[in-house]
């Protein structure tokens, strides 16, 4: 029998224990979630053995909340309450709803921010709430799973999305209460679930066919980099078009009147069944039972070929858009890997085959790929592979600046540039006395501001009266890992500071996220200062746990005695604050050991870049080059 | 943040105009292996701050290094001289007023016959200019003529600017 092992209280994580972390594909359809379990990358089903999540959230006049194909089965008959393709609406303002068309059948209203909130019998939803409800859901199921509590998620993402709407998966993260280690391309992701980030360096073609979106990606391998080099496609384009297209042929030969809704989704869900058929099989017959009057058909791969092949063409052209806009030829391509359920069917296989002179990667069910590969990536991340030399280095996907004089954009960060990046650029007045600055920042590759997404806007006041052009304000941009955009402003010559903390326009508030916080505390009927203390004790534990670490690793060489048995009692301290209950006591604790240790870790920064620089001495380098 | 060291330190290398790319393409993975900050995403906050701001030390360094203007202008800075901000400083007006026709020259080629190749020529002949000018720069820097360099470092963005009106151009013919 295996004995259990029980951690003496405040040593609650050992050092090499695994850390259970899970990549979430948070799908516009369907969403899942995958974990690497001894060793292999799997996607987790739920109870009843479903891998996919259809991503729908149906809100109830209780103020219960459905998610899944249970939510999704209401979709006809409750929808204003039952929300699909919430994706679409994320880090969207109201005016940008319009482009939307039909495809959002709700009701909104504007918040001050100028999000729209849905309104729903349980009250208005942000679509960021609708993504937290998601996933929480997928969360839940993952520790039931795994049996224990996670220490974070990689969270993908499509490879065009902008600041905004990372910003508001993010947020949706932070609501459902979840550590966000890192947001991923969707594409990069389907890339690693192959491994191609031990391949060669090259072209990679990621051709994702959705139910209802599609997606072409273009990216770079170049020396562990992950470059996204362009994306193109068509978000009105996707597998149930295929369907759509089937369905009206079906209801042209049965001579079937399609009078209502009802008709329409029960031909929908034969063509979809025929469809999967026809993916393993040269034929398939269709029986169609309205009201009595049974009638079948037999449909072969080359007619439903023939049906499909204008919407499969669309994509092709698609691509080769796309790589144009890259400047690489179909024939520099080295690898194409295959997402979407969609990518199953044998035309679409053979024309992109037929199209990039080379066999795509298909091994991997394309539902699943993504949420693999961020499983991958999570994995590295929580910390389980100290020796992983597995890096994805990100670049922007879209140029960021400020707005001048004359709705003209002044780029500070161009696209393609590698993050987290920092670059300040300085700016002047120009008026006289003016002591005022608007501050417009935009992200997008155009020269007139209104053709670029506005991010955020702020004013940075109590610039001292000067000549126009005297003072000095210095505007800088910090873009983390995740590719999210933080802005500070400074005036110089007066030596007068200010700096002002960015929320995309269209995000949240710090105020209405911890609203819903509070709102989820409520309806989990969970103790909030129970939650609020145990992520305080989170805190703690993740503090102590690194010093320990570094301290094993190389407290003897980088510590004076002294310096090691102080930082040592430090870490005691805060041990016996950590395992009270005193909330106050272990944040001051957690930012008192933060300051005792901060020398360190600043030595430590520095002993590993000498240790990285150490493999190559200048005449080491001629040598083993 | 406390970096004292030069990018050149940083990412270890000599300090010089003339750069070993392949070298400073490894050096610059070594590091980010080390400093990236999905290295300390399972660490406390402290360590992913202190990562995000050296890592962006490193790409800012290495964006810098890897571009012969950027790296010139760099060089120049470490001297005590800023070319970056300044606007109105007087350039020779032979090199002016042969800025000004190689522009015009860029203006007319919409209207030429083979427009395409004559872009394709005023390429060839701005980076000839360009490369002479880093040639220029790297020797008044190695025998410390700063000032001189620095004159040398304001042509250089004269042409590199011309580059991207011929590429933008180019674009604009494709599209």
């Amino acid at each position: 029998m295996a004995l259990l092992q029980i951690a003496e209280p405040g040593q609650s994580e050992a050092p090499h224990q695994h850390k259970l972390a899970v990549g979430i594909d948070l799908g516009t359809t369907n969403s899942l979630v995958a974990s690497v379990k001894s060793g292999e990358a799997v996607t987790i089903p739920d109870l009843d053995g479903e891998y996919l999540l259809p991503s729908v959230v149906r809100y109830m006049p209780c103020g219960n909340h459905l998610v899944g194909s249970e939510a999704r089965s209401y979709a006809a008959s409750d929808p204003d309450n039952t929300i699909i393709s919430v994706k679409r609406l994320m880090g969207r303002g109201v005016a940008d709803l319009k482009t939307l068309g039909d495809e959002a059948p709700y009701q909104f209203d504007a918040s001050s921010g100028g999000m729209p909130f849905i309104k729903t019998v349980a009250g208005n939803k942000s679509p960021v709430q609708v993504s937290a409800d998601i996933l929480a859901n997928l969360v839940g199921r993952a520790e039931e799973a795994l049996g224990g509590e996670l220490v974070g998620a990689v969270i993908t993402v499509p490879a065009y999305f902008d600041d905004a709407q990372r910003q508001a998966t993010k947020d949706a993260a932070k609501i459902a209460d979840i550590k966000v280690l890192r947001l991923l391309n969707e594409p990069t992701a389907a890339a690693v679930a192959y491994g191609l980030d031990q391949g060669k360096e090259g072209v990679v073609a990621v051709y994702d066919l959705g139910g209802g979106t599609f997606d072409i990606s273009i990216l770079r391998l170049n020396k562990g980099v992950f470059e996204v080099l362009s994306t193109g496609g068509d978000s009105a384009l996707g597998g149930d078009d295929l369907d759509l297209a089937l369905a009206e042929w079906i209801s042209q030969e049965l001579a079937i009147e399609v009078s209502d809704n009802s008709i329409s989704r029960y031909l929908m869900e034969k063509a979809k069944s025929i469809k999967e058929q026809l993916s393993l099989l040269d034929e398939a017959v269709v029986s169609v039972d309205l009201s009595g009057d049974s009638r079948s058909l037999t449909v072969t791969r080359e007619l439903f070929d023939s049906l499909i092949k204008p919407l499969v063409k669309r994509t092709i052209r698609a691509c080769k858009r796309t790589l144009k806009d890259a400047a690489v030829e179909p024939s520099d391509v080295l690898e194409v890997v295959m997402v979407g359920g969609s990518t199953r069917v044998p035309l679409v296989r053979e024309e992109v085959e037929q199209f990039f002179a080379r066999k795509p990667h298909i091994d991997i069910d394309p539902d699943q790929v993504v949420a693999v590969g961020a499983s991958i990536q999570a994995d590295v991340l929580a910390g389980n592979k100290p020796d992983s030399d597995m890096l994805l280095l990100d670049v922007i996907p879209l140029s960021l600046g400020l707005e001048t004089m004359g709705g003209l954009t002044e780029k500070v960060i161009h696209r393609n540039t590698s993050i987290p990046v920092a670059r300040a650029q300085e700016f002047t007045t120009y008026q006289d006395g003016q002591t005022a600055m608007s501050i417009h920042v935009v992200q997008g590759e155009r020269e007139l501001v209104q053709d670029c997404r506005s991010l955020a806007q702020f004013v940075l006041r109590g610039i001292p009266p000067m000549a126009a052009g005297a003072a000095k304000i210095r505007v800088t941009f910090q873009v983390d890992a995740d590719g999210l955009l933080g802005v500070h402003a400074k005036e110089l010559a007066s030596g007068v500071e200010s700096s002002i903390q960015v929320k995309p326009s269209y995000g949240l508030g710090d105020a209405e996220i911890a609203e819903m916080l509070k709102a989820s505390y409520l309806n989990a009927a969970e103790d909030k200062d129970a939650r609020a203390l145990r992520e305080q004790q989170v805190d703690a534990d993740r503090l102590i746990v690194s010093l320990r670490e570094a301290l094993v690793a190389d407290g003897r060489q980088l510590l004076s005695d002294d310096e090691y048995s102080d930082l040592e009692s430090e870490i005691e301290k805060l041990v016996v604050l950590r395992n009270g209950s005193d909330l106050v006591a272990i944040e001051r604790g957690v930012a008192a050991l933060s300051k005792a240790s901060d020398e360190y870790a600043a030595r430590r920064m520095d002993y590993n870049i000498q240790k990285a620089l150490q493999g190559h001495s200048v005449d080491e380098i001629g040598e083993s080059k | 943040m406390d970096i004292n060291k030069n990018y050149f330190e940083f990412i270890g290398l000599p300090v010089s105009f003339h750069i070993d790319q392949s070298a400073l393409a490894d050096r610059s993975r070594e590091l980010q292996k080390t400093l990236h900050p999905d290295r300390y995403a399972h660490l406390s906050e402290r360590e992913q701050r202190m990562a995000v701001q050296y890592m962006s030390f490193l790409n800012e360094g290495v964006a810098t290094l890897r571009s012969p203007l950027l790296r010139a202008q760099y060089l120049l800075q470490l001297n005590g001289i800023d070319t970056m901000s300044e606007s109105s400083t007087p350039i020779d007006p032979m090199f002016l007023m042969q800025q000004m026709e190689l522009r015009e020259q860029l203006e007319d080629i919409p209207e030429q016959d083979e427009p395409f190749e004559e872009l394709e020529s005023l390429q060839a002949e701005v980076s000839q200019m360009l490369v002479a000018f880093r040639e220029q720069f790297a020797q008044q820097y190695q025998s410390d003529a700063f000032e001189k360099a620095a004159e040398t470092v304001r042509k250089m963005q004269f042409l590199e600017k011309l580059i991207v009106e011929i590429e933008r151009l180019e674009d604009r013919l494709d599209g």
